[in-house]
């Protein structure tokens, strides 16, 4: 029993931890048409200044996930600015300077902080909730929390405010929009920024669970990425419903059977949508 | 001189060089010209999808698929080395055939996750199933042995398995070039550049990327088995998404243009990767570097740079500067 709800609120756990990964990368792609497989690494790097702040610099947990989530927003800016505006008229380039940046940031912190280094950020939440014989350790339950308040804001940001309009416009018709004057590059800057942060929180959030290494981005890439297409290219609804759905499954799978099963299956899964449902559950109707 | 004889006396002058490496260097040096042999066929094959206009992840995993194929033969049934090729590259074309119909109704940015996906299922199911060593992979290996007349050769030896690998691989460029300048090779450029318009032609697009796929994978199962006796064992993790990363940062540095790009691609970073090896973690960083500067400053890659020496169809720039994938529609 204990194995089940463990299972249960890992699955629930991993949903808001993909979740606040693939937004970002389907607000990127539906905004920019970029395919970020840096976006990872983002991720990683999250959880890397989270440990760097928090026990070199011995500020609050808080502290470091906030300095987190502006690094991550930085590098972001930075690689919207340096890269992508310059390579806008050629979207294979971006996809492949992505990929440049995935292998500099995973050198990055190779050089940073070592391979074989075990990292242990402490959680301001230790212990667990006891209801009856169940334990549920309380930084599982804050990161679902703290996921969910973000999807909110998120949420809030993109459907009430002008700055989400902007965005919204510019996923529909990018010329359209820019005739409305709404200035590309500046909601280009901010939605790198917006997405890059998001995984950098994601990343801080789940720093005192995972093992952080240089490399811990590249299977939470793979798993994001099955799960924008899932969700339908650029659907930011689609991504959350689907990070759900596949975090879910995939973790169940792997409890009870095999991880190589569960991830075989997920490859499974995404090749299936790929063939018969390209435009995933929420996307609109393309061609492919 | 035209620049197409200037093209073929740099092609000699390099396998003349390639000839003399074993005599001039040591077996260190030589067995790592086996590997780029093998590199330069994975990367030649691999420009033959590229040229359709597609970019795929699956070409490393089906270079696997041949050496799977030939580790099994010839340790399994003791199968000599010419069937053991002719197998690894039947058996690889088969399994890109199989993929390409799901494959195929994809493309751009579609197609190249979709070969991923298809391509990491494999490579998991290898190591997970004990038919195919399951993580540790097989190994031993036996080398090739040619006893013919009286006269026998062992190619254990470090010296004749480079010459072997070097045979195979030139007659295997060679082949490719003659397809290039056939009319097949027109057809796929034509389809990389308007595949619309070359429907409308009555070119059946499809049938053609497919051949394309197939072509590709057959000769990448070649390498795959030059590769499994080579090193004398196969493991998955020899076929793992980096290893695919790499391979298309090797032909996007070098150039995809035209042939020479990409062996130019594959030879320079095979060396630098080799003179890099005393600061092995820092290896991943500096490729990204290059990768991005290449991107920025020489989108057409380092065959622009040579382009006014060795000659070749690069006289009009043209508008698109790596084969689109035409993502701007997906």
């Amino acid at each position: 029993m204990q194995i089940l709800i463990d299972t249960l609120l890992n699955s629930a756990m991993a949903s808001a931890a993909t979740a606040l990964v693939a937004i970002g990368l389907a607000l990127v792609f539906g905004v920019m048409r970029v395919e970020n497989f840096a976006h990872g690494e983002l991720y990683m790097v999250g959880a890397y200044v989270t440990w760097y702040v928090s026990t070199d610099l011995q500020l609050t947990y808080f502290s470091a996930l906030v300095c987190a989530v502006l690094f991550t927003a930085l590098i972001g800016a930075v690689m919207e600015v340096a890269l992508f505006r310059r390579l806008r008229s050629n979207p294979v380039g971006c996809l492949i300077v992505t990929i440049g940046v995935l292998l500099v940031l995973q050198t990055a912190a190779v050089w940073f902080a070592g391979i074989n280094r075990t990292l242990l950020v402490e959680s301001p939440f230790p212990g667990a909730l006891r209801v009856s014989s169940f334990a549920l350790p309380w930084h599982r339950l804050f990161v679902i929390v703290a996921a969910i308040v973000l999807m909110l804001a998120l949420t809030w940001l993109l459907r009430r405010t002008m700055f989400g309009w902007a965005v919204r416009a510019m996923a529909q018709d990018r010329e359209a929009a820019s005739l409305q004057g709404i200035s590309i590059g500046k909601i280009s800057i901010a939605a790198m920024m917006l997405s890059a942060g998001l995984a950098g929180a994601a990343g801080g959030l789940m720093a005192p669970i995972v093992r952080i290494s240089p490399f811990m981005g590249q299977p939470v890439i793979i798993t994001a990425f099955i799960v924008i297409i899932m969700g339908g290219l650029g659907s930011v609804e689609g991504a959350i419903i689907a990070s759900i759905l596949y975090s879910t499954f995939f973790t169940f799978v792997s409890t009870y059977i095999d991880s190589t099963v569960a991830a075989i299956a997920g490859l499974c899964i995404m090749l299936a949508v790929l063939i018969f449902m390209p435009s995933g559950l929420m996307g609109r109707t393309e061609k492919v | 001189m035209r620049p197409r004889s200037i093209s073929t006396g740099v092609a000699i002058v390099l396998i003349a060089a390639a000839v003399l490496l074993p005599l001039v260097a040591g077996d260190y040096f030589t067995a790592f010209g086996t590997e780029i042999a093998i590199t330069v066929l994975m990367l030649s094959s691999y420009r033959i999808i590229v040229l359709t206009g597609e970019w795929s992840f699956a070409h490393v995993v089906l270079q696997g698929v041949g050496a799977y194929t030939a580790a099994i033969l010839v340790k399994d049934l003791g199968w000599p080395f010419p069937a053991t090729l002719a197998a690894g590259a039947a058996m690889s074309a088969l399994v890109a055939a199989i993929l390409s119909y799901p494959l195929l109704r994809m493309k751009g940015f579609y197609f190249l996750m979709g070969s991923f996906a298809a391509a990491e299922a494999i490579r998991l199911l290898w190591r997970k199933i004990p038919f195919f060593g399951g993580t540790r992979g097989l190994s031993n290996i036996p080398a090739p042995y040619l006893e013919l007349g009286g006269v026998s050769i062992d190619f254990g030896h470090t010296t004749n398995y480079f010459y072997l690998t070097l045979t195979v691989v030139i007659c295997c460029l060679l082949l490719m070039w003659w397809m290039e300048q056939a009319r097949i090779g027109g057809i796929w450029r034509a389809i990389q550049q308007q595949d619309v318009l070359a429907q409308s032609i009555g070119i059946e697009s499809r049938t053609y990327r497919r051949l394309a796929f197939v072509i590709a994978a057959a000769f990448a199962g070649i390498a795959g088995v030059l590769l499994a006796y080579a090193f004398g064992s196969v493991t998955a993790n020899r076929f793992s998404l980096n290893f695919a990363l790499y391979l298309m940062i090797w032909s996007i540095v070098g150039g995809t243009r035209t042939f020479y790009g990409v062996v130019l691609g594959g030879v320079v970073l095979m060396v630098f990767d080799e003179s890099l090896r005393f600061a092995e973690e820092l290896r991943p960083g500096v490729y990204g570097l290059i990768l991005i500067a290449v991107m920025l400053f020489f989108p057409q890659g380092l065959e622009r740079l040579l382009a006014p020496i060795v000659g070749g169809p690069t006289k009009a720039p043209r508008r698109d500067v790596v084969p689109s994938t035409r993502s701007e529609n997906a």
